[in-house]
């Protein structure tokens, strides 16, 4: 078997969009790939097997219920799952729900733009890229911080990660989103 | 939105994007993000490192049944209701949910020399409370044995090290023993949070400390 992590991930934007018209086929081919691997996050981030499958079921039914909500020229699919796997987690482990920002979303008549959307995506591809090809001591760091290992004041000060591009591109984002909200 | 000058640390950025952050601290770090749209983008580019990370993760096999299942919780399930709009205020949303309203939801304690606070219940790892600081008024003195976190919801102050405006956030740690101070001009009010109890120089705060859980 090749080494899946030196293959390109897919771009799954159009399967949310699927799955927005209840489309079972692209639902359950999203649930193949994330479903795993939200598990997997779920049990390195400390729940035993029955606690993992059963979060993980909750997970991807949200994936479902609020594929709406999904603002591809903001953030990736993985990205976006991560956030509601990441909050399950809390949920899960510290019995408590996350303090999120206040809302931004897109109004009634107002969409992303599909070209605003397109980059998001490539460049959260060339974000993983980036992060696969980091040295392999920086990467394990960046896993601790992420799988609950490292309290805020361990983290490096400095992170090293190379989060420019998509910091600029989410905050055109969000400059578009504030200027069709006024 | 206004220029903010002082801002969250990559450190705090990326633990809040991790979910490995005590809840008061998560609360300020909402608190800010709500208000500064550079340290949003700054946050959602540490989600989008945590979907790298996921993409790349060994995979754990599910229980047969996972899908079916998945797919009877969807059935099950309520439709998501949308979330009220909060009433735009002094305070932030995630503030807001936490005190129930706006200012006039909050439960004010006098602390002394006009400064008053309300202790804001979160979880016991950390402490969040909002602070009221007449204008032209001090906080006491004091330092900190964890990392203080102060953020500015109405008027400003000036402490030692710099002067700090709405949405500005002043990341203060053990080193620091300082004395905020609030502009002439208008009342400041604050949200702060601590890891640790605060240390105070005289004699007196110290003495109430246990009382005032500050």
């Amino acid at each position: 078997m090749p080494d899946a992590k030196t293959q390109p991930t897919q771009d799954w934007t159009n399967h949310i969009l699927r799955i927005r018209n209840q489309d079972q086929v692209a639902f359950k081919e999203l649930f193949a790939h994330f479903a795993p691997r939200v598990k997997g996050f779920l049990i390195k981030s400390g729940a035993d097997e029955a606690l993992a499958d059963e979060c993980t079921q909750e997970v991807m039914a949200t994936i479902w219920r609020k594929s709406e909500m999904f603002d591809p020229s903001r953030a990736g699919v993985s990205t976006w799952i991560f956030t509601i796997a990441r909050n399950r987690k809390i949920d899960m482990l510290r019995k408590r729900r996350r303090p999120e920002p206040e809302d931004l979303p897109w109004g009634p008549e107002a969409e992303p733009d599909a070209e605003d959307s397109f980059v998001m995506q490539q460049e959260s591809q060339r974000l993983g890229e980036a992060i696969r090809a980091l040295p392999e001591k920086q990467r394990q760091l960046v896993e601790k911080a992420y799988f609950g290992d490292l309290t805020h004041s361990e983290i490096a000060e400095e992170t090293g990660l190379p989060l420019g591009t998509i910091k600029s591109r989410i905050r055109l984002a969000l400059d578009r989103l504030r200027h069709q909200m006024k | 939105m206004r220029d903010i000058k002082h801002h969250l640390t990559d450190q705090l950025l990326m633990a809040y994007s991790a979910g490995t952050l005590p809840e008061a601290f998560d609360l300020i770090v909402a608190a800010h993000l709500s208000m500064c749209d550079a340290c949003r983008a700054a946050a959602e580019s540490f989600d989008a490192t945590g979907g790298a990370l996921i993409e790349d993760l060994d995979t754990a096999e599910l229980s047969d049944d996972s899908f079916a299942a998945t797919m009877r919780l969807i059935e099950g399930a309520p439709k998501l209701s949308v979330p009220k709009p909060r009433k735009k205020g002094v305070l932030p949303g995630p503030v807001q949910d936490f005190v129930g309203g706006d200012l006039e939801s909050v439960k004010w304690r006098s602390i002394g020399m006009g400064v008053k606070q309300a202790i804001i219940p979160t979880q016991k790892d950390a402490t969040a409370r909002l602070l009221y600081i007449p204008a032209g008024c001090a906080v006491p003195d004091h330092g900190h044995r964890g990392t203080e976190l102060t953020l500015v919801l109405q008027g400003a102050f000036q402490d030692e090290t710099d002067h700090f405006g709405p949405g500005d956030i002043e990341v203060a740690d053990e080193d620091l023993f300082h004395t905020p101070v609030a502009d002439i001009g208008e009342d400041c009010i604050c949200l702060a949070a601590t890891d640790a109890p605060l240390r105070f120089r005289s004699l007196l705060p110290r003495l109430a400390q246990p009382f005032l859980r500050i």
